[in-house]
């Protein structure tokens, strides 16, 4: 059966990670590298990156950490941030990323999807959906780009749409509304964009407990759930949210004994 | 040694990665004459099959590839590549595979009509159902979590099936004749059921010393 995806993000600017775990046992919390490592480590199913600077003088810092966490780590992983052209897209991938996420980029120009999906295949194409509500009853959303401050009068529900038609692999929502709040994910959001289309939907916004990662699954209709701030601040362990969708009768990957006991690489 | 087809398919550095932290000596080629001395030979392949045998008949690497498998060398097709093994892809058209397993490749929409509702691709964990005990399974308990991703699956003999998957409905994960094998998943992203397969494929005998 397949298992329901918990997907930890780490901000990544200049290099280092600048919004992620406090693991006090790690040799360097802010080296991406040690923290995919350590959630690998823990069961986390994929990984994704944000590179939040991503300007052209770090984009081949960002390429360095991706090609060394793909050395060191065998599950997936996702790498967004500024990409904003096929070529973009292939320098990530070469160094390691298996999807590539684009969210601005993507609205400016939405053919850059089907190109990136006729290039390297659907599967590695995220579009990356930043929505606000715009309006109660009904409810609608609204597409912002740039880290949310710019508003571009697109509807939320209509562009998921229109970017599984260009050939998306899977889309990441974020309800601005809820990023940063703890409240839970915009459910009514999620809900209306995985009824609309036939791609995965990650979720992203706004979870600040184990049981909103459950309802983001259940009442959302998400196939994956993307946190932050729950891991990164120690929270909650990635086994811990995996324990609480299982008790909720969810499928989830056991973390296994045998990638530490086996394979983990103990160095370090 | 482990010789990894490298037709201008898609990042092959995980896969790579991977045979090295099992120990393994592992290279990518596209050269004709090392495939055809090759002890083991890994036939990677992302993207769309069509494209994909596209590339490997443009490269003049087909016939090499044959001659090898024929040479009863161990054989792994990944993903697009286990697709390969078939007889015909129906992705984008129809489209004429290696023809070393019996059976084609379908979408999951088109396959069963009651799997209409399923998102695509099959993204994410899930776990392996073995039909039977074999060498290339070896470690792994009746349900092992290893990574998918694709729109499209093979249907296959039977007797060709090591191992299903359940998505909307059952079908062959892992597959295997002889010593040609293929995965549908992604063993290098698949963490320790994955790296683990890969370890026995490399154990898998070769009639060709290393």
């Amino acid at each position: 059966m397949l298992a329901n995806r918990i997907i930890p993000c780490l901000d990544v600017d200049n290099g280092r990670v600048v919004k992620g775990i406090n693991f006090v046992d790690i040799r360097d919390a802010g080296d991406p590298v040690e923290q995919a490592r350590t959630y690998d480590a823990e069961g986390a199913d994929e990984l994704v990156f944000l590179d939040i600077t991503a300007t052209h003088e770090d984009r081949d810092i960002m390429h360095d950490v991706v090609r060394r966490t793909a050395d060191e780590v065998f599950i997936p992983l996702t790498v967004g941030g500024g990409l904003r052209s096929v070529d973009d897209m292939r320098a990530m991938l070469q160094a390691g990323a298996d999807k590539v996420a684009i969210n601005s980029a993507a609205v400016n120009d939405p053919a850059l999807i089907s190109r990136g999906a006729d290039a390297f295949g659907n599967q590695c194409i995220v579009v990356a959906i930043d929505a606000k509500r715009v309006q109660e009853n009904p409810p609608a959303w609204e597409v912002f780009v740039h880290g949310g401050r710019k508003e571009t009068g697109i509807d939320a529900l209509e562009w998921a749409e229109e970017a599984e038609a260009r050939g998306a692999g899977e889309l990441l929502v974020t309800s601005m509304d809820r990023d940063g709040t703890k409240d839970g994910y915009d459910l009514a959001l999620l809900d209306a964009i995985t009824r609309r289309v036939r791609i995965p939907v990650i979720a992203s916004g706004g979870a600040g407990t184990l049981d909103h990662l459950r309802e983001g699954l259940v009442k959302g209709g998400a196939s994956a759930v993307l946190a932050a701030s729950i891991f990164h601040f120690q929270e909650y362990s990635v086994p811990e949210a995996k324990q609480h969708l299982r008790d909720a009768g969810l499928p989830v990957r056991p973390p296994s004994d045998e990638w530490i006991d086996r394979y983990a690489r103990t160095d370090g | 040694m482990i010789t990894i087809i490298d037709y201008g398919i898609g990042n092959l550095r995980s896969i790579e990665k991977a045979f090295e932290r099992i120990g393994a000596a592992v290279q990518r080629t596209d050269d004709a004459a090392t495939i055809a001395d090759a002890e083991r030979l890994v036939l990677p392949g992302v993207g769309a099959f069509g494209a994909c045998i596209d590339e490997i008949r443009s490269r003049n690497l087909e016939s090499v590839i044959l001659d090898r498998v024929d040479d009863g060398v161990p054989f792994l097709g990944v993903c697009v590549g286990m697709q390969l093994l078939f007889e015909r892809g129906l992705e984008k058209g129809s489209h004429q595979g290696l023809g070393l397993l019996e059976g084609d490749v379908v979408h999951f929409h088109r396959a069963d009509g009651e799997a209409d509702d399923l998102k695509v691709p099959h993204m994410g964990w899930n776990t392996l159902q073995p039909t039977r005990p074999h060498p290339l399974l070896e470690g792994l308990d009746n349900e092992s979590y290893v990574y998918f991703v694709h729109s499209y699956h093979a249907r296959a003999a039977n007797d060709d099936v090591l191992a299903t998957t359940r998505y909307g409905h059952a079908f062959p994960a892992v597959v295997q004749r002889d010593h040609v094998y293929g995965v549908q998943f992604h063993p290098e992203k698949s963490q320790a059921s994955g790296l683990r397969i890969l370890e026995n494929f490399a154990r898998i005998p070769s009639p060709v010393p290393s």
